[in-house]
């Protein structure tokens, strides 16, 4: 039963973090549907095309009619770098697109002292907020007339800062004085004004907690700006990141997928032939195969890592065994989706068993061990990373992971850009394989 | 003997529930060497376990299949096969396929290429030799199954309702062709229809097979074949005696799925 209540209080706490989403979702579907709007604008002004696609008068439900618009890919991929840009504060984009970013500069407000004989008198805090990483001296003022004094503190944008206002003032805390007012709104211990720039909090004892404005813009420590992202590649590309460079530790990852992929096919596909072939291999490997085949090779991790460690050998075994099974269920299926009427042709024609094993099973067989390769491929790509992420000593995944330690998030970025770029990479070079290899398939 | 001899074929089944279907029963006919038989009949007659037997992919419960004077045990390249669909290989060419039996007879290419060469002009495919089989149409696959049955020079052609996926303009050009290539080959060729016009163009001799169990029902011989051989098949059509002998057949056929329907509706 505790479960049960533990799981409807996830529930429930997941259900308004995604309703607090659905606004910011609703204003993309509506950008989307703007910018169609424009591009069917846009068309209008140019010379109608003419060809099978654009003469169907029936388009909605007709699937063969809806292939993707090349300028919605482009709109779409540029709005991203330019929501990135506008969120960041990049200096690849023109000012005016900028969100507000977080005050940074000379600020004040006032605030209202009461000593205990009840009578009040104002001053000033003046504020200097300066960018992250940045040194600064507090700005010399003037004290002011009156028991309160005026004062001045530094605080980093983004971050907020303690001062207690009365403690250069003729009647301070211990005299039992209290702050009662911020530019005039009132303030009790606990409570919290927003005044020009500023959010204004008073802490249970009477101090206050002064947060300069952070505005609409990312801190670069939770999002960097584009511009320094790609200096990180550069950079890591050129320099190293942990004693390898950028090529080492994505080559590093490369050469374990492919190592790994290539035994796991080697083992796998003859794996398959001899299921697909023979009763007796299918009735012996069947459980197995069928076993292991949803067991992500993730959960393998921890028992690869106990077994052969965290160096070249645990890796490759994990990778071999994430693509062993794909790779022995594909073969085995292009094994069994040979069409009888084949076999018996070739017998006909007088083809002996080896002769047909190499010349009809094994080329049906290709197009289903590509598709099988190519999932292969990717599962593979994906594991070494997370085998990365767990314990390794180079590797997009272990370089992410440290990046991650250390707050660089521009490295997180940059190496998850990276990863995705050669798997997309990995796949489109299966692709055109396949189609040099096997231009029959999905078409007999 | 050269040609073919069924002896009291029967075939039975055993079924997963205990039960057994008997789809053939004491079929028994002698082939010689170049005649063509057309053989029709309701489905479930039959027909295709019978071919399967003759060419080996099937062994017989009782009864035995001789091919010139031995019994049939599997398959062979002296029975050839075409089925409905070319069961062409799709990763080789139009004349890698045609030349499968030579190539895999261990013949090297001066020897075949001559005969392949004239085989794919007689087909009418000269030009789309070296073209991919997923490029032709379904009658070009069909004639590329025939160049390919009769470049392995067998003595029994088998053919499986070779033209059934056709569309009726191109079957009519592939009967004509299939009569020539008889004709000029001299070949012993076995051919399961569910056309009765084409069972009765084709066939110098016709089987009409009965279900339940699956046997012989009634033979002809009939002049056609022979005819078509150098005339338009529309002309043979107009034989006298063709429309009468079609009437004849197809109200016998009507008359066996009309029982097995009411058999059916009946149990």
């Amino acid at each position: 039963m505790e479960l049960v209540t533990d799981l409807w209080a996830e529930f429930v706490d997941v259900l308004f973090t995604v309703l607090t989403a659905i606004p910011y979702l609703i204003g993309y579907i509506l950008l989307i549907l703007a910018t169609l709007l424009i591009w069917r604008g846009v068309r209008r002004l140019m010379t109608p095309k003419r060809d099978f696609g654009s003469l169907k008068t029936v388009t909605f439900g007709d699937e063969s009619a809806v292939s993707s618009n090349l300028a919605a890919s482009v709109v779409s991929v540029v709005l991203i770098f330019v929501l990135w840009g506008a969120f960041t504060g990049s200096a690849l984009l023109p000012g005016f697109l900028h969100m507000p970013g977080a005050f940074t500069g000379q600020g004040s407000f006032a605030y209202t002292a009461e000593a205990p004989d009840g009578s009040r008198d104002d001053a000033e805090v003046t504020v200097l907020v300066h960018a992250v990483g940045e040194e600064a001296e507090p700005p010399e003022v003037t004290p002011g007339d009156g028991f309160a004094k005026n004062d001045s503190m530094v605080v980093a944008a983004y971050r907020s800062e303690l001062i207690r206002v009365d403690r250069n003032d003729e009647v301070t805390r211990e005299d039992g004085a209290v702050v009662v007012a911020v530019e005039g709104q009132a303030i009790e211990p606990g409570s919290e004004v927003t005044v020009e720039n500023f959010r204004v909090a008073m802490t249970p004892r009477g101090t206050l907690n002064v947060e300069p404005e952070t505005g609409w813009q990312m801190e670069p420590i939770w999002l960097p700006p584009p511009e320094a992202v790609w200096g990180r590649v550069v950079e890591i590309a050129t320099e190293g990141f942990r004693n390898s460079t950028l090529a080492e530790h994505l080559g590093f990852s490369l050469f374990r997928v492919i190592v790994g992929f290539a035994l796991g096919a080697l083992v796998g596909i003859p794996l398959g032939y001899a299921m697909g072939l023979s009763d007796w291999f299918r009735g012996w490997f069947d459980p197995i195969v069928e076993f292991m085949r949803p067991v992500p090779p993730l959960a393998l991790i921890p028992l690869v890592i106990i077994w052969a460690g965290i160096g070249e050998v645990g890796k490759i075994i994990l990778l071999f065994l994430a693509a062993l099974w794909i790779m022995a269920i594909a073969a085995r299926a292009g094994v069994s989706g040979v069409a009888i009427s084949k076999v018996h042709a070739a017998y006909s024609l007088g083809a002996s068993k080896w002769q047909i094993m190499r010349h009809v099973i094994v080329p049906n067989s290709l197009p289903e061990i590509f598709t099988g390769a190519r999932v292969a491929m990717g599962v593979c790509w994906g594991t070494v990373v997370a085998a990365e992420l767990v314990a390794a000593e180079k590797g997009a995944g272990m370089m992410i992971m440290t990046a991650s330690k250390f707050q660089n998030t521009d490295i997180v970025i940059m190496g998850i850009i990276l990863i995705g770029i050669i798997g997309f990479g990995i796949d489109m070079l299966m692709r055109r394989a396949e189609r040099l290899l096997v231009p029959w398939k999905g078409r007999v | 003997m050269t040609g073919l001899a069924i002896d009291k074929l029967s075939m039975r089944f055993d079924l997963p529930d205990g039960g057994a279907v008997q789809a053939l029963k004491d079929v028994s006919l002698e082939l010689k060497q170049g005649e063509l038989m057309s053989v029709l009949g309701p489905s479930g007659c039959g027909k295709t376990t019978l071919l399967n037997i003759v060419a080996g992919f099937l062994a017989p419960t009782e009864g035995s299949v001789r091919m010139n004077g031995h019994v049939v045990t599997g398959p062979d390249a002296e029975r050839g096969m075409v089925f409905q669909q070319g069961a062409l290989f799709e990763w080789m060419s139009v004349r890698e396929n045609v030349s499968f039996g030579p190539r895999m007879a261990g013949k090297r290419p001066r020897d075949y290429a001559q005969e392949v060469d004239h085989l794919l002009e007689v087909v009418g495919l000269q030009e789309f030799k070296e073209k991919a089989i997923y490029e032709l149409s379904g009658g070009m696959q069909q004639r590329v199954a025939l160049a390919r049955c009769l470049a392995n020079d067998p003595d029994v052609i088998l053919m499986d309702e070779p033209l059934g996926a056709l569309d009726a303009l191109t079957r009519e050009k592939m009967q004509g062709l299939v009569l020539r290539l008889w004709k000029e080959t001299g070949k012993t060729i076995i051919l399961i229809t569910h056309s009765v016009e084409e069972a009765l163009l084709l066939g110098e001799r016709l089987l009409v097979m009965a279900p339940r169990p699956g046997r012989i029902h009634r033979e002809y011989r009939l002049p056609f074949a022979d005819l078509g051989v150098n005339a338009d098949l529309r002309e043979v059509k107009k034989h006298p005696d063709y429309a009468p002998t079609r009437e004849e057949i197809l109200s016998m056929i009507w008359d066996m799925e009309e029982e097995i329907m009411g058999r059916a509706e009946a149990g």
